[in-house]
């Protein structure tokens, strides 16, 4: 190419609209937090941050046929990228209705008064009896969320790179930030920026090697290249591999999962919620595109490794969840297992198997922010309540959220009439349309297991009684409540009439390349 | 893409003919599940101001879906024997790719009966609740959760492919672990209904992997198309399928290895033992059987499984119904041991499948009778439930003990009480197909008759024991009522559905029907029968007649493993739940500590607990990060290794 001749890259902005309502909602509410006086930051902050959501959200749906590669082909938006950018918006509007919660902790809400107080120190207490807030986590939310709606629709590895790190990075902080047992919390957003950026590092080698073999970081061009030369190098293979670690670790699939049980105990429970749920539903989005469009053409060398992961992950996560006494961490496990399961829609390599995962992260989501919606209701003077038995009773004394917690856990344990068992079909059956009956076996083998400590759950809240000390969940205001509603809703009515959202997944068709 | 490889089906083939669609009466088919469905919804939903009139909603859902069971049956009676099955599509459940599962019920002449029986004997058991419960502060959400379980019930029979049947097989089983664990004050009843949960999930996975294995085979998941296809099937997968819906029977309906719930599962009110753990949903699993009747028929080995599970429960249930003194968890027993008859009726095939069925609807009368009865003589004697504190309770509790007589007879097969006509077919049939399956139901009988003899003499003869302070008394008309309808239907039922129901010839376009020439005459094999059972029954007084020691006996060997229900409890743990946690913990050990400890651990052994709270400060991240670079290693060996021929 002549160096000389430079043209500008076309840029569709109508097309691009969603990140930029965000990304622009981000950067203003740094400036808020810069120029405006602590008393007025907040409102601000939720209007932007409620404001460009559902903003870009309608803009979504409005753009919706408007398909195409943009950016000169970095970014894709096409019909699964869509609904995964609806899909992260969706849950990100129930996360911040949850991180705007002020009425559980007698303190003020759930994140640290100043992140840069030290934990126990005088400062601390101080700022704590005064009633500091800080809403510096409204734009650094804002931003992962930005990250996340790229990171689903890149299409070229090194904005898939770029997107990951623009998601990961304010999630390192939010993860320290809460309130209540910061060390806790410091240490886990510290294991997570390590680890986080170790797994970095593999994904940053993997595209280095692709690169060397195809010569470009475009995912079609790559494709062009596998096809072109049947015959794999050890290029591809290693490219492969390490793209995979990167993507697997974010996904939480073993043996890459170690950082979860930590950061999901460690870190505040809207953000865990956002981790939990958001992260989760990206990292399969990225995982999905880069397997299904770059990697395409070598996918019997990476079937079988995804079997395996699959295969791992449902029974270890299934299985260790099972002598877990913490609340957080059985969920940090489950939601381990919960990978696995979607992993096998994954390593279908087919437009069944991309279905089926969809189906089963937008199910998974709902009802994963649900279950945090709870976890941060459930507490005591001192925080969070997440012992085991702390729960028991609580049937008892809070029976509607105790039984929403059923639904949950009964959703988790893939009982019929909730999303999650319509999902898990979902996901069985496009495993078995490709004859894998071995891993569908597996996958019905750790569900069941999983179903132990799930129905334990509600054996401890509604067939044991309250022990002195434990619970009632606390009231909480309108805005958890509306998360945990929707929560709920959405995890029966996609058990019941589940047509219309598979409807919907089916005609937003197949990745572009 | 979806179905690619599946059996395609010859539009003309006879037995595809869609359903008659529902008309005229039938098309509220409907309104059978949806009327108990709205009852457990407004209970449940509803919160304490339905407290004062939600057990008569209860009661009257279930009473008004009896009535409409009647009227269908009527209806279907009127309809030519060919064409008395109807579907009705409710609503496109799940549709993907070029597959469609709806909901849609089918009522044929096999899930009629069960229509008639669950909602029949539902409703009389709801009314008898209203007196048994009179007195528990939270009733209103019994009679939620029996609704529940009736709708569950309903759809579970009334399902027109195997997917929605596992929707109601789910939902029956979460109603009965919401009433196993009722009284969850009592910490027993918390731990029956998570055993009762647990077991039966192992049987869920066999309805899981048969319904997958199902669809891979068949391309659909609906009864019609699967049974016109099922002849096409090769062996082996029709044997798989078969042994799967074994296992998932085997979970429901209590038989070996997954009986152990059963027992356990008397912890709940005694209602639902007679309607959950007795008349109906511990049945669950020969209806499967039955179901698939065509899948079975293309399986030797399977049927010939089926058998042998049935027979081992057979034995198992009887004798621990002999040797148990709490006298529901020996009627457990018997249930175990007369579900086991049902099942081995069913594994012999098209000769037997007519007789389960048969025996099932004669036990779910009878043992609801018997549940009931001692419902009543629990109440009455002010919740105790050991017979040794019991004894000639038949002089003040004489509507109850007339009753129980009735399904005693009933149970132990005199004629002319309705179980002796069912087992004495079942028995008929066995020898018709083999000689010692035959022995085998004979030598049951007669075991049934020492246990039950053993019940009675010990509840309603001899001499009392119970102390001083309790005065039992005869329970009232709202208990009493159904226990005499019970009554009156174990003696009548059996005779009323071989001669005057034709249950054969009626059930037949469902389930098929074969006979074989029998070298002995019915009348002697039947003769021969009531002989073993009337040595059993003689045993029994032999050995009652005498004083019953208030403090059990220490007994041999075999009564003290009986009375230890065979030790299942203690095989369980040693087999499945030691191994379950060691396998967890093993996990987390390796996860958390050697992964983690690799470096350190030399140092732990050591250290103790400094090295504790070392690991606690450093090294974690570290040590993921170690295993993060194992996993890459491991990616990149299984790539590699893909890649070998």
């Amino acid at each position: 190419m002549n160096p000389e001749v430079m043209t500008a890259p076309s840029i569709d902005y109508i097309a691009l609209l969603p990140y930029i309502i965000v990304g622009a909602a981000g950067v203003i509410g740094v400036i808020v937090e810069a120029f405006v006086g602590r008393n007025g930051r907040r409102p601000i902050q939720l209007v932007l941050a409620f404001g460009s959501l559902i903003g870009a959200f309608g803009v979504l749906v409005v753009n919706r046929t408007t398909l195409g590669l943009q950016a000169e082909g970095a970014i894709a938006i096409d019909g699964p990228g869509i609904l995964f950018m609806g899909l992260i918006l969706l849950l990100a509007i129930l996360v911040a209705l949850l991180m705007s919660e002020r009425q559980l902790d007698p303190a003020g809400d759930a994140f640290a008064p100043r992140a840069s107080a030290l934990p126990g120190s005088d400062d601390e207490r101080e700022l704590t009896t005064r009633g500091y807030f800080q809403t510096e986590i409204w734009p650094l939310f804002l931003f992962s969320v930005f990250g996340m709606m790229l990171f689903v629709t890149a299409s070229n590895l090194l904005v898939l790179f770029i997107a990951l790190e623009i998601m990961s990075l304010p999630l390192y902080l939010m993860a320290g930030m809460s309130r209540r047992r910061r060390l806790l919390s410091q240490e886990a957003a510290l294991k997570y920026f390590i680890l986080g950026a170790f797994s970095s590092a593999f994904l940053l080698f993997g595209i280095a090697l692709l690169y060397g073999y195809s010569g470009s970081v475009e995912f079609s061009v790559i494709a062009d290249a596998l096809a072109a030369e049947p015959g794999q190098t050890a290029l591809v293979v290693g490219g492969v591999a390490l793209l995979s670690v990167g993507l697997l670790f974010k996904i939480g699939a073993v043996p890459f999962h170690a950082w979860v049980p930590d950061v999901y105990q460690g870190s505040p429970a809207p953000v865990t919620a956002f981790m939990a749920a958001a992260v989760k539903v990206t990292a399969f989005g990225a995982l999905l595109r880069v397997m299904y469009v770059a990697l395409g053409g070598v996918r019997w060398e990476w079937e079988p490794l995804l079997w395996i992961i699959a295969g791992l992950t449902m029974l270890f996560g299934s299985v260790v969840a099972i002598a877990q006494t913490d609340m957080k961490r059985m969920i940090a496990y489950s939601s381990i297992a919960q990978a696995g399961f979607i992993l096998i829609g994954v390593s279908t390599a087919t437009a069944e198997g991309l279905y089926a995962s969809i189906f089963y992260l937008v199910a998974y989501g709902f009802t994963t922010i649900g279950i945090f919606a709870i976890i941060a209701m459930v507490r005591d003077a001192g925080g969070e309540m997440t012992r085991l038995d702390q729960w028991a009773g609580l049937g008892k004394r809070s029976p509607l959220v105790a039984v929403s917690f059923g639904i949950f856990m009964f959703a988790l344990a893939s009982f019929p009439l909730t999303s999650g068992f319509i999902a898990k079909f979902l996901v069985f059956e496009s495993a078995l349309a490709v004859d894998n009956l071995g891993l569908v076996i597996v996958g019905v083998i750790a569900s069941v297991m999983a179903a132990f400590f799930y129905i334990r759950v509600v054996v401890i809240m509604f067939f044991r009684e309250p022990v002195e000390g434990s619970p009632a969940a606390a009231v909480p205001s309108a805005t958890t409540t509306l998360a945990l509603a929707v929560s709920a809703a959405v995890t029966v009515i996609l058990g019941v009439l589940p047509e219309p959202v598979i409807n919907l997944i089916e005609q937003a068709g197949v990745f572009l390349r | 893409m979806i179905g690619n490889g599946a059996v395609v089906l010859s539009e003309g083939a006879p037995s595809l003919e869609p359903l008659a669609a529902a008309t005229g009466v039938f098309a509220y088919l409907w309104l059978l599940i949806a009327l108990p469905l709205l009852g457990a919804a407004v209970l449940l939903v509803g919160g304490r101001r339905t407290n004062r009139w939600g057990p008569y909603l209860g009661v009257l859902t279930v009473s008004l879906a009896a009535v409409f069971a009647i009227v269908l049956v009527v209806s279907l009676l009127g309809l030519p024997a060919d064409d008395r099955a109807v579907g009705q599509t409710l609503f496109e459940w799940v549709f993907v790719g070029g597959f469609t599962v709806p909901a849609a019920l089918q009522l044929d002449q096999l899930s009629m009966v069960f229509v008639l029986l669950i909602t029949i004997v539902g409703a009389l058991i709801h009314v008898y609740s209203l007196g048994y419960m009179e007195d528990d502060p939270d009733r209103r959400k019994f009679f939620g959760f029996l609704n529940l379980f009736i709708a569950a019930m309903l759809l579970l029979v009334l399902a027109d492919n195997y997917l929605l049947l596992y929707v109601g097989w789910e939902g029956v089983g979460l109603a009965s672990y919401l009433l196993i664990g009722f009284w969850q004050f009592k910490p027993s009843a918390a731990a029956a209904a998570k055993k009762a949960f647990i077991m039966n999930r192992v049987g869920d996975v066999g309805l899981s992997l048969a319904i997958m294995l199902i669809f891979i085979t068949f391309g659909t998941v609906t009864f019609d198309s699967v049974f016109a296809a099922a002849g096409e099937a090769n062996e082996s997968t029709l044997t798989w399928i078969g042994l799967l819906l074994l296992l998932a029977a085997c979970g429901k309906s209590a038989q070996f290895p997954l009986q152990a719930w059963l027992l356990d599962a008397m912890e709940g009110p005694t209602p639902v033992s007679a309607l959950i753990h007795a008349a109906t949903m511990v049945t669950a699993g020969v209806y499967l059987i039955v179901r698939s009747n065509p899948i079975y028929d293309g399986t030797a080995f399977a049927l010939t499984t089926v058998v042998i599970i049935g027979i081992i429960t057979m034995f198992l249930g009887a004798i621990i119904g002999s040797a148990k003194d709490d006298i529901k968890k020996s009627l457990a027993g018997s249930t175990m041991s007369q579900i086991g008859y049902m099942v081995m009726a069913a594994g012999l095939g098209p000769i037997g499948y007519v007789f389960a069925i048969f025996h099932l609807l004669t036990h779910g009368v009878f043992k609801a009778n018997l549940f009931l009865g001692a419902g009543s003589v629990i109440h009455g004697m002010h919740g105790e439930q050991e017979m040794r504190r019991y004894g000639a309770l038949r002089s003040v509790m004489v509507i109850t003990w007339i009753t129980f007589m009735c399904g005693y007879l009933a149970i132990i097969g005199i004629p002319p009480f309705s179980g002796f006509f069912s087992k004495d077919d079942i028995i008929h049939a066995a020898f018709e197909q083999n000689i010692i399956i035959g022995i085998c139901g004979v030598l049951a009988a007669g075991i049934t008759g020492f246990y039950m003899t053993r019940m009675v003499i010990m509840t309603f003869f001899g001499k009392p024991r119970w102390p001083d302070d309790a005065h039992p008394h005869e329970s009232k008309p709202v208990m009493t009522i159904p226990l005499i309808i019970l009554g009156i239907g174990s003696v009548v039922t059996g005779a009323a559905l071989l001669y005057w129901g034709n249950i054969e010839s009626w059930l037949e376009p469902v389930t098929g029907i074969e006979e074989k020439p029998l070298a002995i005459p019915t009348i002697v094999l039947e003769g021969i029968t009531l002989l073993i059972v009337l040595i059993g029954v003689s045993i029994a007084i032999a050995r009652y007649r005498r004083e019953v020691p208030v403090l059990a006996p220490k007994g041999n060997l075999l009564t003290v493993a009986a009375r230890n229900s065979l030790y299942d409890d203690a095989i369980n743990e040693a087999l499945v739940v030691k191994p379950t946690y060691v396998l967890s913990d093993g996990s987390i050990f390796v996860d958390e500590r050697i992964i983690d400890g690799t470096v350190e651990g030399s140092a732990r052994l050591v250290g103790g607990l400094g090295a504790r709270l070392r690991r606690l400060q450093s090294g974690f991240a570290r040590s993921y990060a170690l295993l993060m670079v194992g996993g890459a290693v491991m990616v990149l060996v299984i790539l590699y290794l893909a890649r070998l021929p």
